[in-house]
């Protein structure tokens, strides 16, 4: 992609090939290496919750500005990731990380044009809906009514840590993880 | 890379999604199939984390010791006329204590009393919270060749924490008493009643299904019983305590929001075996 657009670049070296890959690879591996920082002995209140949410905003985050660097099997080992390590049955939160990377495509030409504001908002709706959909697997997989709480809070916790996540990942996008400024 | 036309690539990334969604579901009833196997993957990772973790733990535990030390250094005075006091009392508990244990032995020798099997312990690190939305569990980093089997008790030094549920190489997971997959036989203490300690996921299990004509009692100690030979009576799991909607919970007495070390008994029993916890169980609620 880098190669087509006119103008003068550096020679494509061996190092500016690994720069391209590196910069390529960021949004996956800084979203894999928060999981597990995440999910560290930190004893913090609330920390299966976050596990869930910083995953959802991540891959969201990645899925609706850099796609390329957040495909399907990406979001797949990520989700496979997050599974395993909040402990709960394989596949709910994976699930819930590929329709959200689905919605994420399916809107993106509507919603990288609008403010941050539209982005958020609807970002708060898709961890509704993610919410009510982890709360009806685990349910449906354990046989019995669970209590809503949990999964209320981490849509609110995920609803609420987007923004903060947002201007991190902003700044990363077009700085580290800009494979045109290799 | 093969390299494919333009359409066939567009038909592919198109396919890529549907087909990994429905991988997803795959995965979700296979891990619901075969529990075992979802069980090997979680602590497979757990394995390789353990050490991590264990690293981690280490700064973190100071970090909140220095906080508590600080806390302790301005209340030192309150606190030490509060020990006195305390002290006197417990040393008249002491010869209380001496006093009835000499007895006891003298009982115990007329009677001919079977003493219970002596148990082997092994202690462990709680490196991290092994929870998730639904489940309350710990992760212990255990060295390689650790012997630790499924079904091992978990107390701290205050109290009952839970049972071991999965074993890995170097890790170990345990469910605490407070997941909502716990169910534990329990005695109260000053009525000799039965009753099943059930965990809700909450800082406080509920009790039920206590024996007839007879009412937990606030501030009543419970401990556990020796019924369906999953725990050795006796061991000490919390106190009784009502709450707003006249709900008899147990206030636990091992410290299960801050664990550090855990120890991690064999008493031979292998009466019920710990619930698997990677899919939550059926369970039928009665309410009284």
């Amino acid at each position: 992609m880098v190669e087509r657009t006119p103008g003068i670049r550096p020679r494509p070296s061996l190092g500016r090939h690994l720069d391209v890959a590196a910069r390529r690879s960021f949004p996956a591996a800084s979203t894999a290496l928060l999981l597990l920082v995440a999910s560290g002995p930190f004893g913090l209140p609330g920390q299966a919750e976050l596990l869930g949410a910083l995953a959802l905003g991540c891959v969201f985050f990645w899925s609706l500005f850099r796609p390329a660097s957040m495909p399907p099997s990406l979001v797949f080992a990520l989700g496979v990731l997050t599974d395993l390590l909040s402990y709960g049955p394989v596949g709910i939160g994976l699930l819930i990380l590929l329709i959200a990377h689905g919605l994420a495509m399916l809107w993106r030409h509507e919603l990288t044009r609008q403010g941050f504001v539209i982005v958020w908002l609807v970002f708060v709706a898709v961890a509704a809906g993610a919410g009510v959909l982890q709360w009806a697997l685990n349910a449906l997989l354990s046989f019995r009514l669970l209590p809503p709480g949990p999964v209320v809070f981490q849509a609110a916790l995920a609803a609420g840590i987007y923004p903060l996540l947002a201007v991190v990942l902003a700044r990363a996008h077009a700085t580290i993880a800009e494979p045109a400024r290799a | 890379m093969i390299r494919l036309s333009i359409p066939a690539r567009q038909a592919l990334a198109r396919i890529t999604l549907p087909v990994l969604i429905a991988a997803a579901f795959g995965l979700l009833l296979l891990g619901k199939a075969d529990t075992v196997l979802a069980e090997r993957a979680h602590m497979a990772l757990a394995d390789a984390l353990a050490p991590l973790y264990g690293l981690l733990a280490e700064p973190v535990a100071q970090a909140r010791r220095g906080a508590e030390t600080i806390g302790q250094l301005l209340s030192q005075a309150s606190e030490n006329a509060r020990l006195r006091e305390e002290n006197e009392q417990l040393l008249k508990w002491q010869a209380i204590a001496l006093a009835l244990d000499a007895e006891n032995t003298a009982l115990k020798a007329s009677l001919r009393w079977i003493p219970d099997p002596a148990s082997t312990f092994v202690t462990a690190r709680a490196v991290a919270d092994a929870g998730g939305v639904y489940a309350r569990a710990v992760l212990l980093s255990a060295g390689p060749n650790h012997g630790i089997t499924k079904g091992q008790i978990a107390l701290d030094d205050h109290g009952l924490v839970g049972r071991v549920t999965e074993v890995g190489a170097r890790s170990v997971r345990v469910l605490l008493l407070t997941d909502m997959n716990s169910r534990i036989p329990v005695t109260l203490e000053s009525s000799r009643g039965r009753a099943i300690l059930t965990g809700t996921n909450g800082p406080r299990p509920r009790l039920s299904y206590w024996t007839e004509g007879v009412q937990p009692v606030e501030g009543e100690r419970v401990v556990t019983s020796a019924e369906a030979n999953a725990f050795p009576a006796g061991l000490p799991v919390g106190t009784v305590h009502f709450t707003a909607q006249n709900v008899p919970e147990v206030e636990p007495a091992a410290r299960l929001d801050r664990l550090e070390i855990v120890r991690l008994f064999d008493y031979g029993m292998h009466g019920v075996l710990a619930p698997e916890t990677s899919v939550a169980r059926p369970a039928t609620e009665r309410r009284h």
